[in-house]
Parts: C-alpha cells; sequence; structure tokens
C-alpha cells in the first residue's frame, strides 16, 4: 500500500441521456435532464451546482439505488456510496462497522479482523478500532465511513458532500488522506462539494451542475501538480473564476424558485 | 493520467489531535450507594407509616399487622418447604409463559412487519389485543381447558405476546431510512439486510417491548393464580387467597411483599438492560447517565 507504487486505475463511470422525475402530473419535478457524463478510470471528478439542482439524485441514480426516468447507465466495477453524515451503525465499533462491509463482501471471518484495522489504519485510527461512533468526533467517523468505503473494494466511489459537516481544520486533514487513499487504491470518485475551493484543491476535473432540470453547464480540467494547496496562487484563481460562474447560474434562477421546498 | 506521488505513511496518528475523543467523567458519577439512598429512604419512611397506621387503632392489629410482625411472618414462612415450592412453581410458571409469549410474539412481530398483507390483516389486531385486559380471558379459557396450567399458560401467553410483536413491529418501523439505504449501498438485502442493520437497529424498542410484555405476564399470571386454583399445586396467588380465607393478614401481607419483590427484581432487569443498550449507542439521556 506504498503511495509510490500505486495499484492500476480502475472504474470509470457513464452516464447517457440520463433523467429524472419525481411525482407526476402537476406535482412532476424533473430533478435531472438528458445528463451526459464520463468519469475515467481512477479518475476524480467533483460536482459543485445550486443546492436542489440534482448533485444528490445523480449519485443515487449511479449508485444503483434508484432507476432514471430515461438513460443509461455504466459503471466499470462495484459502486460505493459515502453520505454527508457518516451513518456508522452506533452498536458497532469503528472496527465492527467495517468488518461488516467485509462481510457482505464475502471476506471469511478469519480475514475480516486483521484485514477492519489494516484500513482503520490507513484512516489514521489504528488506535481507536475500539471506540464506538458516539465516542468519536465528526471527522473520525467520516474516517471510519471512508474506511467502510475501502472495505468495499469498489471500483467507483461516490461521495456526497463528506465533509459539508466538519470544521475548516478537521476538513484540511481529510483533503489530504482523501487524495492519498484515492492516489493509493485507483478509484474513479464523484466527489459532491458545495465548496469551490474544496472541490478545485481535489479534482482532476470540475463540473458545474445547474437547475431546472439538472444538467451540466460548464466543466474544467484541473492541472494544477499534486500535492496542492488550497491557498495557492493557481487554485484560488480556478476557485475564483468556478465561484463566478457558480454565482451567474444561481442568479439566472428566480431565489424562491431555487430554493424552494 | 499521471499519477503524481505523495508520501504520507509518515503521518503519526491521530490524524488531528482536536480530535481526541470525548473523555468518559467516570469520577463524575456519584456512587453506587448513593444512588441507593433514596430508595432506601423512601422504604423507610413507608415502612414507619405503615406502623404508624397499624398502631393508630384504625383497625384491630389481627387485621392490620405492623411491619415488624409481617416481616417476622415473612421469615417463618421462608423457613418452610411449602413457600419455596409456592415460589417456585409460580417462578417457573412465569418464565415458561413469558418465554413462549417471546417466541410467538417475536415471530409474529417479525411476519408482520415484513409482509404488508400479514400486516394489514393482524396489526391492528395485535394492537386492539393490547388494550384487553387479559383477565378477560380467564372464564373463556377455563371453559376450554378447565382449570388447569392450560388455562393459565394461555392467558398468560395472550397477555404478553401483543406487548413483544408491538415492540418488533415499531422498532422496525422505526428504523431510520439512513439505514435502508446503508444496507443498500453494502449490499445487504433480505434476511442479510434483517440480520445485520433492521434487528439491531430495532433492539430497543424490542427490549420496551418485553419489559411490557413481562409486566402483563406478571399481572396475569397472578391473576390467574387467584381465579384458577389447581388442588394440590400451590402457587403464590393461591396462597394469597387461603390466607384471605384464614383470615391470616400477617401472611397474606407477607406473599403480597414477595410478590411486589419479584415484580421489582424483573423490573430493575429490564431497565438495566434497556439503559446498557442505550448507554452503547451513546442515547442516553443526561438523567441516565447520571443514574
Ligand atoms: N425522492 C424525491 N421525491 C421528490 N422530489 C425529489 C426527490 N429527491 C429529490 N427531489 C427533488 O429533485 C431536485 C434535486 O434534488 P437533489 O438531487 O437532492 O439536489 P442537490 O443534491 O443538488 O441539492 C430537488 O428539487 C428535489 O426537491
Ligand atoms: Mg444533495
Amino acid at each position: 500500500m506504498s503511495a509510490a507504487a500505486p495499484t492500476a486505475a480502475r472504474g470509470g463511470l457513464r452516464l447517457r441521456g440520463v433523467s429524472k422525475s419525481f411525482g407526476r402530473g402537476d406535482s412532476q419535478v424533473t430533478a435531472l435532464g438528458d445528463l451526459d457524463l464520463d468519469v475515467a478510470p481512477g479518475e476524480f471528478v467533483a460536482v459543485v451546482g445550486g443546492s436542489g439542482c440534482g448533485k444528490s439524485t445523480m449519485l443515487t441514480l449511479a449508485a444503483g439505488l434508484e432507476t432514471p426516468t430515461t438513460g443509461s447507465i455504466d459503471a466499470g466495477g462495484k459502486v460505493a456510496l459515502m453520505f454527508q453524515e457518516s451513518t456508522l451503525l452506533p452498536w458497532l465499533t469503528a472496527a465492527g462497522n467495517v468488518e461488516l462491509a467485509l462481510q457482505l463482501r464475502g471476506v471469511p471471518t478469519a480475514e475480516r479482523g486483521a484485514l477492519a484495522r489494516q484500513l482503520l489504519g490507513r484512516v489514521r485510527l489504528g488506535r481507536h478500532v475500539d471506540k464506538r461512533p458516539h465516542e468519536m468526533s465528526g471527522g473520525m467517523r467520516q474516517r471510519v465511513a471512508l474506511a467502510r468505503v475501502l472495505a468495499q473494494d469498489a471500483a467507483v466511489v461516490l461521495m456526497d458532500e463528506p465533509l459539508g459537516a466538519l470544521d475548516a481544520m478537521t476538513r484540511d486533514q481529510m483533503h489530504d488522506l482523501i487524495e492519498e487513499v484515492w492516489l493509493d487504491a485507483g478509484f474513479s470518485v464523484v466527489f459532491v462539494t458545495h465548496n469551490v475551493r474544496e472541490a478545485v484543491r481535489l479534482a482532476d476535473r470540475t463540473i458545474l451542475m445547474g437547475a431546472r432540470p439538472g444538467r451540466i453547464i460548464h466543466e474544467q480540467r484541473i492541472q494544477v501538480p499534486r500535492p496542492r494547496a488550497m491557498e495557492s496562487a493557481p487554485c484560488v484563481a480556478l476557485a475564483a473564476d468556478l465561484t463566478q460562474r457558480l454565482r451567474e447560474e444561481v442568479a439566472r434562477h428566480d431565489e424562491a424558485d431555487y430554493f424552494e421546498i | 493520467m499521471t499519477r503524481p506521488t505523495t508520501s504520507r505513511s509518515d503521518v503519526a496518528e491521530p490524524l488531528d489531535p482536536a480530535e481526541e475523543p470525548l473523555a468518559d467523567d467516570a469520577a463524575a458519577r456519584p456512587a453506587r450507594w448513593r444512588r441507593a439512598l433514596p430508595i432506601l429512604l423512601a422504604t423507610g419512611i413507608f415502612l414507619v407509616l405503615w406502623q404508624v397506621v397499624s398502631w393508630s387503632g384504625w383497625k384491630p392489629e389481627y387485621l392490620l399487622p405492623g411491619p415488624t410482625v409481617v416481616l417476622g411472618e415473612l421469615a417463618r414462612l421462608a423457613s418452610e418447604p411449602s413457600f419455596w415450592v409456592a415460589l417456585g412453581r409460580t417462578l417457573t410458571r412465569a418464565v415458561v409463559g413469558f418465554a413462549l409469549a417471546v417466541a410467538i410474539g417475536t415471530a409474529i412481530g417479525l411476519a408482520t412487519a415484513r409482509s404488508r398483507l400479514l400486516r394489514s390483516a393482524i396489526g391492528s389486531l395485535v394492537t386492539g389485543l393490547q388494550t384487553m385486559p387479559s383477565v378477560v380471558w380467564f372464564p373463556l379459557a377455563i371453559l376450554l381447558m378447565g382449570l388447569g396450567e392450560q388455562a393459565i399458560m394461555f392467558v398468560v401467553v395472550l397477555g404478553a405476546a401483543p406487548s413483544v410483536a408491538n415492540g418488533v413491529l415499531t422498532g422496525v418501523d422505526q428504523v431510520p431510512p439512513a439505514y435502508h439505504r446503508l444496507g443498500d449501498v453494502l449490499g445487504a438485502r433480505g434476511w442479510t439486510l434483517y440480520r445485520h442493520i433492521i434487528i439491531p437497529a430495532a433492539l430497543p424498542s424490542y427490549v420496551a417491548g418485553l419489559s411490557q410484555g413481562w409486566a402483563f405476564a406478571w399481572r396475569s399470571l397472578m391473576a390467574g393464580e387467584l381465579l384458577v386454583v389447581i388442588p394440590g399445586a400451590i402457587a403464590l396467588g393461591n396462597r394469597l387467597s387461603f390466607a384471605q380465607e384464614f383470615g391470616d393478614a400477617a401472611g397474606l401481607m407477607a406473599y403480597m411483599i414477595v410478590i411486589l419483590v419479584v415484580g421489582m427484581l424483573a423490573d430493575t432487569a429490564f431497565s438495566a438492560a434497556a439503559r446498557r443498550l442505550r448507554e452503547r449507542r451513546g442515547l442516553a439521556t443526561p438523567a441516565e447517565r447520571r443514574a
């Protein structure tokens, strides 16, 4: 698991003409309309967009939790999904939560304990394997959730604002950790965030989504070499540009309409 | 795509020092005896009041003996084998009846939770049964099964099983949607989902159902032992009616104390189990944590 010899890139995700509507008749909402997206094997894509523009819906569809109204979705391997709230099971320890994912993946009993410990070590929780979720901070819980994603051995990892509830300092450290784990494991990532600087810090490519219906309105390849610092000049410039575009997109919609519900 | 390397294996854990877990302030917890003190105090006040009423002459001493007389009678009874036979029979009935009710209630609860058809068919029936005082079943039970163990068991099970089933049902219904989602993401379906996620998540509600079920079982059993007197089979309940028939107030009260103590012990056990469960999940209320 040395970062010097990363695993070969794997995964990849292809969405073609994907749309999703909820409800029917007058109350019908088209959350996504005719969306095309390609994520290369091993690529890290960050998705930003206003609230309610369909980011979570896109991930839910890509994870196969719901079926699209139209279109097709192909993933190059198993898909894992990580939420903003860690959804760790409170009756299990950190190790127990990771072991459950291993068990459901079919890892034999004898191997689970050691493997779970190893995965928790990778997210720097080696000394906290026996803690229960309520005994951990928000950042620690998300690290357990990350270890659980690793336990699923997925080729495509979808993250829905996984750091949204964390303070700035913990966030920075999670960026380093997510990047390290991703470089090491070689899977594709689709990372949804409302934090533009975070998107630039992490992604190979950023995608800006617009609303009503949800669609891709802008893409940007981020060629700043890693490791990146969020406050470095090239990152700040790219983030400023993306922020400007996001503002324009949000302004296109009447606020009341945009933030309805 | 080129993959730049970032070697961070030299970073020592924890990742962020600010994230040391919250300390469990065990030192702030009051000692065990301080928890017991209010209970002892209340018992003491009760005994004093009882003695005062007994001495007041409101009823003759042989009808309303004081606590010393009753506790003396209890000690005397405890030295007789028949007391232990009665206690043993009652406890056996309680445990067997409750176990049956748990098995039946759990099975019905799980089946009802998993099947939409069963739910609409018997879901409200279960709730309805719960509102019915179980003593009401005795005349029918005696008619159908005669004055015997079966009649008692029948009513005990009928009294307790609906609460258990309801505990399962409520527990399963209240599992947060996020856990169902997680099950989907992790690939847990059907029975696997139940075994690893739904049932553990429903456990606190299940324990509440068990606790309530036990309370109903115990009440039904006492009613049964008062009503269904099986010749030769002595038990706590029928000791009570004998004592009443023979005007043995001290003996009657002694048995009442035994029944009270058994009930309190069981209740304490269930509360402790529920509290432990909640504590392990970080759900204990501040009051529970202080207790
Ligand atoms: N299950 C659902 N039923 C009805 N409408 C939904 C459902 N899920 C999402 N929507 C609607 O779809 C739109 C996109 O939602 P979502 O994907 O959650 O947005 P985002 O994650 O970008 O904030 C919103 O208008 C939301 O109200
Ligand atoms: Mg969302």
